[in-house]
């Protein structure tokens, strides 16, 4: 999850390259800002959002804060962050609910935004709650579209209610009246994906707002969108009076940049991410920690949530002094895989630490869970001593770990050099700003 | 493919925005800075990227200073010249019969609609045609495929739901040899290129296809969203690091949205555009033209 990482890693940079004793010059602003621009630009924020939160932040920037300041880097960040946080909102939100049951929940977007899957996640969320969702098949035109949502809904544990390829207005309408004879307290209505410009199918949407009165519109969008972010999230806002956006796909490298955008044109707040294929992958917004995330402040809330779901305290002192120690050993390197297998994995927490999104490029595959039960196999297979000094590991020690692991050699070489490279990372990572705060 | 045709009238769109832009450019500006400049926001806005945006708008203006050219018009042609160069560097694949081909993708971007279209295309160029519903992961993606294989009337080899996707392919080989298929073409699941063993399985479909049906001319195309933004450049460089890419399917090319991360894929990373998805219905698929791309643009 790389979310805004190589946003961060950019800002980090220019930001290194400024002033840090004294004033900044109006010349540092500009260069500064310029490469802010590109930074913003190539994470596909749109480029008039781009040039309005340039300028706003410059001028501030150029004004007298700034020159009372003594540490004009940080003065700096402090404003292009406090923007940031400006326009993506400031606060996580929730569903909204009917005070006249059942709540209706819509959904709108483009083709191949995640629509159907996100009423899947939807439903399952709102049953953990101790609700009871149905589900509503609106998308009468792409084939199979039904059938998906049966397959989804059946996963959850929610009814899906359908009419086959019927009007969409008067299935959403029928759908609503099942649920208030049945005793469902929140409907959830799947649309067809459609275009921003295709008129019918937004007069489509309207009517079916109009007939069943939704508390809440959904739109949902791809995390990869470009540009074009802006006009869509601004007409389906125009048409339909979205109360919220969903951001979809988060779970790839996308920079996420549409968020901004799509904020900045309509004002209406991200309320889920969704981060993975399964039903479960559903995860609510947080502006601030995610500004903090672009400005390379890394999303050290979310770390530390993170860490203390999945290490003890003195575990985690335990294994600071090692860090510092540098006595670091195969069987710590084992624990260390295991829980940040519990984090959700070295990357994530990577992600979130200022600096360091650039410096170790880690792919899902080094943290494959099969290659962690592998890793662990041939780490058990070693002696105490062996763990603690790796050293002594020759070529018959090796024969006999692969063997006792069901491993080969070069297994084992791989992992004794991925071990060594750890412990290299390690070091530099006691040379990081961040650690030596600690 | 003429000059009236459809990815042209869809592409008028794009135009329309486009030259308005350039027609206030045209109205308000010198041959300045500014011009540059603004010419730069336009492609950046058509989601080129800013590296190459740069690197193409620097040359131009570097032409036209040592032309000492005064003109706009002329700059833009001159534009038009390098975008077309930039997009027209490969020779256009020619599908030879027997052909397999397999279509993969990040998720949503419209890989079976394709499938559906493509398969009726070959139809109509009298190639017999058999679909593999490899997608074995997204719910009732199978049956989506089924829809489409109907529509095209063309055979579809499928397996439930959860099945081992190299199987689908292995199955489908087999039968497209025994009933003498010019094209095969492979729908798979969607997948974020970032997901490890999303893109193995990818890997093992490819070596399926390799160790069973040596003779057949096999090519590999991602479908790309027209609507997605500079993260097109990471999914054509992860997938054609895991598989090799031969071509791109530019899909969802009806909106407002441009595509322009086309321009900067071809300068860097030299995959082809071959499709472009121009609509829902099944004829809405046409050969890639960088002419009327480029001229469609202007």
């Amino acid at each position: 999850m790389a979310l805004f990482s190589g946003l961060s890693e950019k800002l980090n940079h220019i930001f290194s390259k400024l002033t840090k004793h004294g004033k900044l010059t109006e010349l540092e602003i500009k260069t500064a800002m310029r490469e802010v621009r590109i930074a913003l630009l190539e994470a596909d924020v749109n480029i008039s959002v781009v040039k309005e939160f340039v300028s706003k932040v410059s001028e501030r920037a150029v004004g007298q804060e700034i020159l009372k300041s003594l540490s004009p880097t940080q003065q700096v960040i402090k404003i292009v962050n406090e923007e940031l946080i400006a326009l993506m909102g400031s606060a996580n939100s929730k569903l909204g609910t009917s005070d006249n049951p059942p709540t209706v929940i819509m959904m709108a977007g483009l083709q191949g935004a995640g629509k159907t899957t996100l009423v899947g996640k939807l439903g399952m969320m709102l049953k953990k709650q101790n609700k009871k969702p149905l589900l509503v098949a609106c998308d009468v035109y792409r084939p199979a579209a039904i059938n998906q949502l049966k397959v989804v809904g059946e996963k959850a544990g929610c009814t899906v209610f359908e009419k086959g390829q019927g009007n969409p207005v008067k299935i959403a309408k029928e759908g609503v009246a099942y649920a208030k004879s049945y005793g469902y307290d929140t409907v959830i209505i799947d649309t067809a994906g459609r275009l921003q410009i295709d008129e019918d199918l937004m007069k489509e949407l309207e009517n079916i707002k109009s007939e069943v009165n939704p508390t809440e519109i959904l739109l949902v969008v791809d995390s990869m969108t470009g540009q074009v972010a802006v006009e869509v999230a601004d007409t389906f806002n125009k048409r339909l009076e979205v109360t919220g956006l969903v951001l979809t796909k988060l779970d790839g490298d996308t920079r996420g940049g549409a968020t901004l955008s799509m904020k900045a044109v309509t004002g209406k707040p991200i309320k889920f991410c969704s981060v993975g294929e399964k039903l479960g992958d559903l995860e609510p917004f947080y502006p601030d920690r995610m500004a903090n995330r672009i400005l390379g402040m890394g999303d050290v809330l979310s770390l530390i949530e993170k860490a203390q779901e999945a290490v003890t305290e003195e575990e985690a002192k335990k294994m600071e002094k090692k860090f510092r120690e540098n006595s670091f050993t195969l069987d710590d390197y084992l624990s260390q895989f295991e829980t940040m297998n519990k984090m959700g994995g070295i990357k994530d927490v990577l992600a979130m630490l200022p600096g360091m999104g650039s410096k170790f490029k880690i792919r899902d595959e080094d943290i494959d869970e099969k290659k962690i039960a592998q890793t662990k196999a041939i780490i058990q297979s070693m002696t105490m001593y062996e763990r603690e000094n790796p050293q002594v590991i020759n070529s018959s020690r090796k024969m006999r770990i692969a063997k006792g692991s069901g491993t080969t050699v070069q297994d084992v070489n791989r992992l004794l050099k991925q071990f060594d490279q750890t412990k290299q990372m390690m070091k530099q990572m006691k040379n990081n700003r961040f650690f030596k705060g600690f | 493919m003429g000059i009236f045709s459809k990815l042209k009238a869809v592409l008028t769109k794009t135009r329309d925005g486009l030259s308005k832009k350039l027609n206030e450019l045209f109205a308000k500006n010198k041959l300045g800075e500014e011009f540059y400049e603004e010419l730069e926001d336009i492609l950046i806005s058509a989601d080129v990227s800013v590296k190459t945006t740069m690197e193409i708008v620097d040359e131009i203006r570097e032409t036209a200073i040592k032309e000492k050219c005064k003109d706009k018009e002329y700059v833009i042609d001159l534009l038009k010249n390098e975008l077309f160069e930039t997009l027209d560097y490969a020779d256009k694949i020619e599908f030879k019969s027997p052909a397999i081909i397999m279509v993969v993708g990040v998720n949503g971007v419209g890989k079976t609609t394709t499938i559906g279209k493509l398969a009726n295309k070959f139809v109509k160029e009298k190639k017999k045609v058999t679909i593999a519903a490899a997608d074995t992961f997204r719910a009732a993606a199978a049956d989506q495929l089924s829809v489409w294989a109907d529509r095209a009337k063309v055979r579809i080899i499928k397996h439930s739901e959860g099945a081992d996707a190299s199987a689908v392919v292995f199955d489908a080989i087999d039968s497209a040899k025994a009933q003498k298929t010019d094209v095969l073409i492979i729908d798979t699941a969607g997948r974020l290129h970032v997901k490890a063993n999303l893109m193995e399985e990818l890997k093992k479909m490819d070596r399926v296809v390799k160790r069973e049906y040596p003779d057949a001319n096999f090519y590999k195309l991602i479908a790309l969203d027209a609507t997605t933004g500079q993260n097109a450049y990471n999914q054509v460089e992860v997938f054609n690091e895991a598989v090799g890419l031969d071509g791109i399917i530019l899909t969802k090319l009806d909106g407002t949205a441009k595509g322009g991360f086309i321009i900067s894929l071809s300068y860097e990373l030299e995959v082809p555009v071959c499709f472009v998805g121009t609509g829902e219905k099944i004829d809405d698929i046409e050969d890639f033209d960088a002419k009327d791309f480029v001229e469609g643009l202007f």
